[in-house]
């Protein structure tokens, strides 16, 4: 078990939901796939899906939905079974 | 002579010093949006400044070159790798056929530049290589790069190992001040709108690429006024005029947006203010969420600027081409 954070490739707003009257990617608890997508960054009019990146279990969600975020920000954690 | 796109980055696109002349016809100047990071990737690698280079706002690409040739990345700070191993920015180096260049996260500034040897050997379209990608021409098929274009390189040898001066580097900053002249139409705003402007600190918003860099803040108090024939309804609408690039726009009277390079040429919204030529590389060097605040110059200091900004470029120059 170790614990990888998820990291904001980009500057902008966090999006932790697909679009405003939709569930959440992902929340505390769930399992995720690396090529999953766990939230959206919006920068220059454009809307950048943030992969999870590695499989595992969401432990923590590190920002509020529509926070602003520089690149390289942690925004998730998530354990991975190795 | 190629260089292969493996993973574009988020808006990658060819640019060169920009195609003057045709904004009467409603097609902007466009060019690096930082034009002395470009300049200075170009004097590095041992290229005319006028040479195309890559652009990256907010995120590197990666690239792998196909031919031996000479690297240098300019403008915003990010780790540089070639083949995962570190390259240093503000100086050129050598790369070898096969070899991948890629970058880590942005640390400071916006805007990433890449020049090679000879430059990105793309159309001139207008007397310009740089991509307009509103009107769909320009730079590499009229559009932002994508993963697997393969964009033809110049020949030339190259000069590796020329470096910037440490003193002479750009320093980006979270919190900045743009110059502005007033006007033309700052007659608008009420006293109290005009002190707004100029005495608030601005957020820059996510909305910003080359057409246009959006702020958030305080609404601006306009002046009562009866609407003239061919003007829109709102306060903030004028009969249509001409837009200069770095023109300040307050639609509404929120949210001002300055005109970057690919600006359109013109409208209806009153422009409260310019910001200087000097200062539109800074602009370019800006993220979302830095602090930005309007600082009123007469056309006299922002002469005096570009003759400064002249001066370092040349200094630039000086130091770089030995």
């Amino acid at each position: 078990m170790s614990e990888q954070q998820v990291q904001s490739p980009l500057p902008g707003l966090f999006y932790l939901r697909p679009a405003p009257d939709q569930p959440p990617f992902v929340e505390v608890g769930s399992v995720v796939t690396a090529d999953q997508s766990v939230g959206l960054v919006e920068v220059m009019k454009q809307f950048a899906e943030v992969k999870a990146g590695v499989a595992g279990t969401v432990t923590a969600i590190l920002v509020d939905d529509a926070a602003v975020v520089g690149p390289g920000d942690p925004v998730m954690t998530i354990e991975t079974s190795d | 002579m190629t260089v292969e796109i493996l993973e574009p980055g988020l808006a990658s696109n060819i640019q060169d010093q920009g195609r003057p002349g045709y904004y009467n016809v409603g097609i902007p100047p466009g060019g690096a949006a930082d034009l002395n990071a470009a300049a200075t990737a170009n004097q590095l690698v041992g290229n005319d400044v006028g040479a195309a280079v890559i652009e990256s706002p907010y995120m590197g690409p990666s690239l792998r070159f196909d031919t031996a040739t000479v690297v240098a990345v300019t403008g915003g700070t990010v780790p540089v790798t070639l083949n995962k191993e570190p390259r240093p920015q503000w100086e050129s180096f050598a790369v070898a056929p096969g070899d991948e260049l890629s970058f880590g996260f942005l640390q400071a500034g916006a805007r990433i530049y890449i020049a090679v040897a000879g430059g990105f050997d793309v159309p001139i379209v207008l007397g310009s290589r740089s991509t307009y990608v509103t009107g769909g021409f320009g730079g590499f098929e009229g559009r932002t790069l994508q993963k697997g274009d393969v964009l033809p390189i110049g020949e030339a040898d190259g000069t590796p190992g020329r470096v910037l001066p440490e003193h002479l580097r750009p320093v980006y900053s979270r919190a900045v001040e743009l110059r502005v002249v007033l006007g033309l139409y700052d007659y608008r705003l009420t006293d109290a709108g005009r002190t707004c402007l100029l005495e608030s600190e601005w957020s820059m918003s996510p909305v910003a690429d080359r057409m246009g860099f959006r702020y958030s803040g305080p609404a601006l108090e306009w002046i009562e006024r009866v609407q003239p024939f061919g003007a829109g309804s709102d306060p903030s609408n004028i009969v249509d005029a001409g837009y200069p690039v770095g023109s300040i726009q307050v639609p509404g009277g929120v949210e001002p947006i300055i005109l970057h390079r690919d600006a359109v040429s013109g409208g209806g919204y009153a422009m409260v203010g310019t910001v200087i030529s000097a200062d539109m590389n800074k602009v370019a060097q800006c993220s979302p969420g830095t602090r930005t605040k309007f600082v009123s110059v007469t056309m006299d200091e922002a002469l005096e600027a570009r003759a400064a900004d002249r001066a370092y470029l040349a200094e630039v120059t000086a130091a770089v081409v030995s």
